[in-house]
């Protein structure tokens, strides 16, 4: 696969004080990594430190987890407003109550309301609650939402279709050290009423991320 | 007992580390309110460095008003921003 044309180093001060400063794309240098990791695979699967077998399982391990494993959390909590502020109270305590545990850090869950839109980014790399809903999504990773939504989070939304009135405060989350945010949705009419498995289905990645909400 | 509490106005310095810290340049220097502590965690300019980055820092969740973060912001006063910041990159504001 070809690698696209390197650009020149940046000061990262730069970075912060031009807003004009095209944010550019690509993975200059993972080659090498990439590389690497081929390279020290096969010597351990040569020296039998390792079988292809627990390459594979590690792999299923780390797809696992998806989105519908949020879902049943967001489920519940329309379902149960004692549930819901448990979440927010503490994220992985009430996760794990449903069974799933968040292992690479403390969940936060950040609600909300007619007055409040949260949407989630990571400026820094691309932390991401992957324990509970599996790997990001590719536009979560691209530098062009890591670097606008933090700037110009009403634009990035609503070129995710999500125009919201400025009477909503929007609010961004930077999940940049060692908590891993949810979105907790506002639920659909009647949600409290209906069983977990209908509400399951119309919970989105982008709703869990904040790019969209429940449609109607 | 960690040194900033929900509600404090705090100031984010710059410590001029070299590489990728975790504090982004856009809050630095700039000012906002704690809105929780998020507990204390080794720290990551060192862990980074294959050290043990022990005693644990304290870390907080700091609120910032996007139009104070940028100053050409588009949208309205009230949107906020929201991140994490250890405690030896905060003053008090």
């Amino acid at each position: 696969m070809p690698i696209p044309s390197t650009v020149p180093p940046t000061r990262f001060s730069a970075d912060a004080i031009d807003p004009n400063r095209p944010v550019i794309e690509g993975h200059h240098g993972a080659e090498y990594y990439a590389l690497m990791t081929e390279a020290l695979h096969k010597i351990l699967l040569e020296k039998q430190l390792l079988t292809l077998a627990d390459t594979d399982r590690v792999i299923a391990a780390l797809e696992a987890p998806n989105v519908t494993w949020g879902a049943r959390i967001v489920a519940e909590a329309w379902r149960d407003e004692a549930y819901a502020q448990r979440l927010v109270e503490d994220g992985s305590k009430a996760a794990a109550e449903l069974g799933f545990k968040i292992k690479e850090a403390k969940l936060v869950v950040v609600r909300n309301t007619p007055s409040l839109h949260n949407v989630i980014v990571c400026t820094l790399c691309s932390c991401y609650p992957r324990s509970l809903l599996g790997q990001p999504p590719w536009w979560y990773i691209s530098k062009n939402y890591r670097a606008r939504t933090v700037r110009e989070p009403r634009k990035v939304l609503a070129e995710f279709g999500l125009e919201l009135p400025a009477e909503v405060e929007v609010r961004v989350h930077d999940s940049n050290a060692d908590m891993r945010y949810l979105v907790l949705p506002m639920p659909p009419p009647g949600a409290a009423e209906r069983p977990v498995e209908e509400l399951i289905p119309l919970v989105t990645r982008h709703m869990l991320v904040g790019t969209a909400v429940v449609a109607g | 007992m960690p040194r900033f509490q929900p509600g404090d106005a705090v100031r984010v310095v710059d410590l001029h580390k070299p590489g990728h810290v975790r504090i982004p340049f856009f809050v630095r220097h700039k000012t906002g309110v704690v809105e929780r502590h998020c507990g204390a965690y080794p720290n990551p300019e060192e862990l980074g460095h294959g050290r043990p980055g022990l005693p644990p820092v304290d870390l907080y969740r700091v609120n910032f008003r996007q139009a104070h973060l940028w100053p050409d912001y588009a949208g309205p006063a009230h949107d906020t921003l929201e991140i994490e910041v250890y405690d030896h990159w905060l003053v008090p504001a």
